[in-house]
């Protein structure tokens, strides 16, 4: 049996939610050890040993691993990698960010993005955004896999009683250092775990109306906040909204589009969504090839009308 | 100091790319090619480095068919000095690119790489990351915004839960999101000075490395069809439908 080894995403404290995904993703592949890299993370560490499926915790606990910079973190994987048959990641901007990295220290093929696990070293990954789907076998002695959280179920963050070992830290590369982040802080479900979406395209005009039309909608719905490309590109929103081929990935149970015309590159964010709902003036756009129910009409005056219904 | 852009010559960002009947893979004949979206940006954000003065000359590199050769002029239009091909005809996967760029950087000497985050075909968001560990370079990825700052690049990156700011040692390896600038078109004038810039053609055998693939592809399949629902007439039936799912 493969002997996986599954990067934790977290924040020191607690566990976030896309690792769940990737462990049920590795457990598939084979035995599941849990790595939490990062600096005072005992909490991390406790949290990920109750991951249902996980067998073992292994803690880097060191200030180098503060903000998993991929110089510091990558070469202490691939070190870790001796015993490991499959690193394991989620295809979150952390885990795009490092897998490769250690890819390439272990001068292996990574496969990107998996939607299933085949066979030992076959999976599926979607191609041209979406619109073909690869069924790939590696002929590496070891894989390299990065996870697409909404195509596996997440596992049960309690219920296992993993033992923590600590490892030792690789030490700090010096050649990147982290400076800051600005991290919106918000009461609203995170967009690749929300329930349900709604999203808002260019037709939204500005950041104001996208606040006034989107966001009374999306309270009312307790609904997470989307946008295609063009309304982030034209700054009505922060790029962490931006669904799509290189945005998030989402697949709620419901999406609503809001002035959304439907460019392939966004529909490759959203059409694994159980029910999408679009709302466009133009009734040729092609949000309608792909939604379940579509109204068409002014957004403008629909989508309060329906805030004020629902 | 030198800047090093990579370009992949992909299917044009507008075309609905269909997969082939036989299941090997997609149909790439007779449709429109371009520069990969993310390394247009790469290349714009060079040449806004070489008019600040940070950076005084600027290589595009391609690993890819002949053809791709259209895409350095591209390159070289918009204001790139050179161009390197690395020309192969079958497909070469990100590790041995990556290290063809790696030699070609070992050779160069270059202050930056820039590149794009992925490109749109296979969508495999592994290049620049893979060529930063096998220089053992730092590198930014998804760039927001960079600003040379002595010996060392600022970069503003995109994360999942907003933006995060690095500072890296140069050499540094720098990979594009979409927001980081507006790529500008080349002019005519342009155009036809691109093609007397200098563009070397090499083989990756030239760079020693051994493109075989690692991964086998078994088969190319169509993804599961979406159909179109119904249209509902107004607010009250759209709302009717969403109680019907439970929602409202």
């Amino acid at each position: 049996m493969s002997k996986t080894l599954v990067w934790v995403e977290h924040d020191n404290a607690s566990v976030k939610d896309a690792t769940l995904a990737v462990v049920t993703a590795a457990a598939q592949i084979g035995e599941v050890t849990a790595l939490v890299a990062g600096s005072g993370c005992d909490a991390a560490a406790a949290a990920a040993a109750q991951i249902a499926g996980v067998s073992k915790v292994l803690k880097a606990d060191d200030a180098a691993y503060a903000n998993a910079l991929a110089e510091n973190v990558a070469p202490l994987v691939a070190g870790l990698m001796a015993d490991y048959d499959v690193f394991v990641a989620p295809a979150t901007t952390t885990g795009k960010n490092i897998a490769p990295r250690v890819a390439a220290l272990l001068d292996v093929m990574q496969v990107s993005d998996i939607l299933s696990v085949e066979g030992p070293k076959t999976f599926t990954r979607p191609i041209y955004a979406g619109n073909a789907i690869a069924t790939v076998e590696s002929t590496d002695a070891k894989l390299v896999v990065t996870v697409r959280g909404t195509a596996f179920a997440k596992a049960e963050a309690t219920g296992g009683s993993a033992a923590v070992e600590a490892v030792a830290a690789a030490g700090d590369a010096g050649t990147s250092s982290f400076i800051g982040s600005e991290i919106a802080k918000s009461e609203r479900p995170e967009l690749t775990s929300a329930k349900i979406i709604v999203s808002g395209g260019r037709a939204l005009k500005d950041a104001d109306t996208f606040q006034s039309v989107i966001i009374p909608l999306a309270d009312k719905l307790g609904a997470g906040v989307g946008a295609s490309r063009a309304a982030v590109d034209a700054g009505y929103v922060p790029n962490d909204y931006q669904v799509g081929q290189t945005g998030k990935i989402v697949a709620p149970e419901v999406y609503i589009a809001v002035g959304i015309s439907g460019a392939i590159q966004h529909l490759a964010g959203m059409k694994d969504s159980k029910t999408i709902i679009a709302i466009n003036k133009d009734e040729d756009a092609p949000i309608f090839q792909v939604a379940d129910i579509g109204l068409v009409g002014d957004l403008f005056t629909l989508v309060p009308e329906l805030t004020g219904k629902l | 100091m030198k800047a090093l852009v990579c370009v992949k010559r992909v299917i044009d960002y507008n075309v609905k790319p269909r997969v082939k009947a036989d299941g090997t893979g997609v149909d790439l004949a007779n449709v429109k090619m371009s520069m990969n979206p993310f390394d247009e940006i790469a290349v714009e954000e060079a040449i806004r480095l070489k008019e600040k003065g940070v950076v005084t000359e600027i290589v595009a590199v391609s690993v890819g068919p002949a053809k791709a050769q259209e895409t350095l002029r591209t390159a070289l239009a918009m204001g790139a000095d050179r161009a390197i091909l690395v020309v192969s005809e079958t497909e070469v996967e990100p590790l041995a690119v990556a290290k063809i760029i790696k030699a070609i950087a070992d050779e160069e000497q270059p202050g930056l790489i820039i590149t794009g985050k992925q490109a749109i075909d296979d969508d495999a968001n592994q290049v620049g990351q893979m060529v930063a560990a096998l220089l053992g370079r730092p590198q930014g990825t998804f760039a927001n915004e960079i600003a040379v700052e002595g010996d060392s690049v600022v970069v503003k990156r995109e994360i999942d839960g907003g933006l995060e700011t690095v500072k890296l040692a140069l050499p540094a390896i720098v990979t594009t999101d979409l927001r980081l600038n507006e790529p500008r078109y080349a002019s005519l004038p342009n155009i036809m000075k691109a093609k007397s810039k200098p563009l070397a053609s090499k083989t990756p055998e030239d760079y020693g490395v051994d493109t075989a693939p690692r991964l086998k592809t078994l088969k190319v399949t169509e993804p599961p069809v979406r159909s179109a629902g119904i249209k509902v007439p107004d607010v009250d039936a759209l709302v009717a439908k969403l109680k019907e799912m439970g929602v409202a």
